[in-house]
């Protein structure tokens, strides 16, 4: 059915009706089927990129590549200078930060409160002790800054506050967190760590999508240790990152070979991610799959109209065709390489709009979604799959009504007959 | 050598029946010019479509060359309206989108030619037909008279045993049909076995022998002498 000379015979006719036909009317079609091109690739793009963007924010604001944090049963890393004596052999670790951390809460109103029983405006928050320039260095925490200004190594008493915690920033009041009221720059408020009350001055608010930063207090490291009375340089959590290229698993996997993991829990930042955006990633894949696959059908029926108007038209030439002795599939095979070039074209359009422009784009400005900076995600063999799919649907949807004319009377196609 | 014998076509459009060709027994030799005359309605194109296999005959027998037509699958009747027929439309039935080249070359490309072989000889046909300076014409481009001598080109570049024009002349002025008339003249002259069904006595003349039909029969068969009736 489909031999050679079929083949050539129906590509001899494709070419040249597609070189005749309408230049509006090829531009349209190809328009379709880029824009379904899109739409398969670009709305499950941005809905895993959605996602996507929590975990580069988590990757980049905080976790770095791979992270180092106390085991459960402890507050520190034993041995932490152990731990940075290593990582400091390691060639690929370009930097790291260490943070100190500590459960506290912050109280706001406590000069104002004229009562005891007037309830406190008192939020519960993860205190963190920082090296403010090697922080800074490596997750760019100052330029989080949204009000006030960034910590400096000099600073004491001076608190940095993530903007979930300021009723005008938070979502709302949620159990154990109330947000804080009429707290700016410049304003005093108590904390609290580990029984021990002091009196800070919020130097400034830090902006972030991601929890760890924007329901976090920021303190100087030495000013922290003060605090909860450790004078050792044991910490809670390093994060490291690793030269461009670097395989945090495979670091992973170092770690814990040369002992560290006996007194420490290394992951990577995908390990450290909550399993429950995994799991959201995975169901907006799905989401975004049943979207675009709307698309498709409507793209595969815009092909199956086209080419049955095309085809019905052209009733009684179908009909001197085979009349003269051309096969008919060599006649159906026409119309499929009208369908390919249509998928073909649209989809190498569709390639360069989406990694020429689109990719780029959105990499530079994310989307600025409430609790995430969307990126647009579309890797190579995922996008072929969908071009495969393209080009499929769109054959099938080309194939199907050329049959259907071509396997008419051919008198009766000649005649005009019905 | 076409033989038929006892061909009926019967039509039928939901409970009504029409039978157009009522048991016609016909027979074309191998260089014969055959015209097929009759009033409108008569049965003449139908025949034409039978005997070209290009419809089915709800009876009888047809052989072409001593090969059973009336037996064989649609493929090979395909392949014989490929490569033993000829076909000239009343309305010319050229692609739009092909060029005069394209369009007498595509038969000759169907039977397995390379592109450059089927090109030259479609354009040594064309040159035949006085078309020399038209090949690369769209139809849109050519006149009637044109067109048809392009359809005639296409129906005789690959030798065919029998040539089958319907109305040739139909659409075309005098002079122009006069040109066509002279291409199949010159076909004749060189043994190319001609059916063609035409409404013109002068046209009709040009041919070895003329049937007459009337409401589905074949009632007279006379055959002429050379360049004029008996």
């Amino acid at each position: 059915m489909f031999s050679l000379l079929n083949i050539r015979i129906g590509f001899y006719l494709a070419v040249r009706q597609l070189r005749r036909a309408s230049r509006w009317t090829t531009s349209l079609i190809v328009f379709v089927m880029l824009l379904t091109f899109l739409n398969l690739v670009v709305v499950t793009g941005i809905l895993v990129g959605l996602i996507e963007g929590i975990n580069e924010s988590y990757r980049t604001q905080y976790a770095g590549d791979v992270i180092i944090s106390a085991l459960s049963t402890k507050e520190y890393i034993e041995d932490t200078s152990g731990v940075l004596a290593f990582l400091g052999t390691v060639p690929q670790v370009t930097r790291l930060t260490k943070r100190y951390q500590a459960g506290g809460t912050i109280e706001a109103n406590y000069l104002t409160r004229t009562s005891e029983t007037e309830k406190p405006n008192a939020t519960g928050a993860q205190v963190v002790g920082i090296d403010p320039s090697a922080e800074d260095a490596f997750t760019g925490l100052a330029s989080h800054i949204i009000e006030g200004q960034y910590l400096a190594e000099g600073d004491y008493d001076q608190i940095l506050v993530g903007n979930f915690l300021l009723a005008r920033y938070a979502f709302g009041e949620q159990p154990g967190l109330t947000p804080l009221e009429n707290v700016y720059p410049g304003t005093k408020v108590r904390l609290t760590v580990g029984g021990v009350t002091r009196e800070v001055v919020v130097k400034g608010v830090v902006k972030s999508k991601i929890g760890e930063l924007g329901m976090s207090v920021f303190i100087p490291a030495s000013e922290l240790r003060t605090i909860i009375s450790r004078s050792d340089q044991n910490v809670a959590q390093i994060a490291v990152r690793l030269t461009p290229g670097s395989d945090p698993d495979a670091f992973k996997d170092l770690l814990l070979a040369s002992g560290i993991g006996e007194n420490a829990r290394v992951q990577t930042f995908e390990d450290s991610i909550p399993n429950g955006v995994a799991d959201i990633k995975t169901t907006f894949a799905m989401l975004g799959n049943g979207f675009s696959s709307i698309g498709l059908v409507v793209a595969a029926i815009t092909i199956f109209i086209v080419i049955f108007i095309n085809a019905i038209t052209r009733r009684k030439f179908i009909g001197i065709l085979k009349g003269i002795g051309i096969s008919g599939e060599a006649i159906e095979i026409s119309y499929v390489f009208q369908s390919l070039f249509y998928a073909v074209i649209g989809s190498l359009i569709g390639l360069f709009v989406l990694y020429g422009v689109l990719v780029p784009a959105v990499a530079a400005h994310p989307i600025d979604f409430p609790f995430s900076d969307g990126i647009l995600v579309a890797p190579i063999d995922g996008t072929a799959v969908r071009i495969a799919l393209l080009v499929l649907t769109t054959v099938i949807a080309g194939y199907l009504p050329s049959r259907m004319i071509v396997r008419k009377n051919t008198l009766d196609s000649i005649l005009g007959r019905n | 050598m076409i033989d038929v014998k006892n061909l009926v076509k019967t039509f039928k459009d939901g409970p009504i029946e029409t039978r157009v060709l009522k048991g016609i027994d016909f027979t074309a030799q191998d260089g014969e010019f055959v015209a097929v005359m009759g009033r409108s309605g008569a049965g003449k194109s139908t025949l034409l479509y039978q005997i070209s296999l290009l419809d089915e005959p709800t009876s009888g027998e047809i052989r072409i060359n001593g090969k059973e037509a009336h037996l064989m699958s649609e493929h090979e009747k395909m392949l014989f309206r490929l490569t033993e027929f000829g076909y000239v439309f009343q309305d010319y039935a050229l692609l739009p989108e092909l060029t005069a080249l394209e369009n007498v070359a595509l038969p000759i490309l169907m039977q397995g030619a390379a592109r450059s072989a089927a090109e030259a000889k479609a354009a040594d046909t064309l040159t035949r037909v006085g078309l020399s300076t038209r090949l690369d014409n769209l139809p849109s481009q050519l006149s009637g008279g044109e067109q048809q001598r392009v359809s005639v080109s296409r129906a005789i570049a690959h030798t065919p045993d029998v040539l089958f024009a319907d109305e040739p002349t139909a659409n075309l002025d005098r002079e122009s049909s006069a040109r066509v008339m002279d291409i199949f003249r010159e076909l004749h002259t060189a043994g190319q076995t001609i059916i063609m069904v035409t409404h013109e006595d002068e046209y009709a003349r040009e041919a070895d022998r003329v049937v007459t039909l009337d409401d589905g029969r074949i009632i007279s068969t006379p055959a002429l002498k050379q360049g004029g009736l008996a």
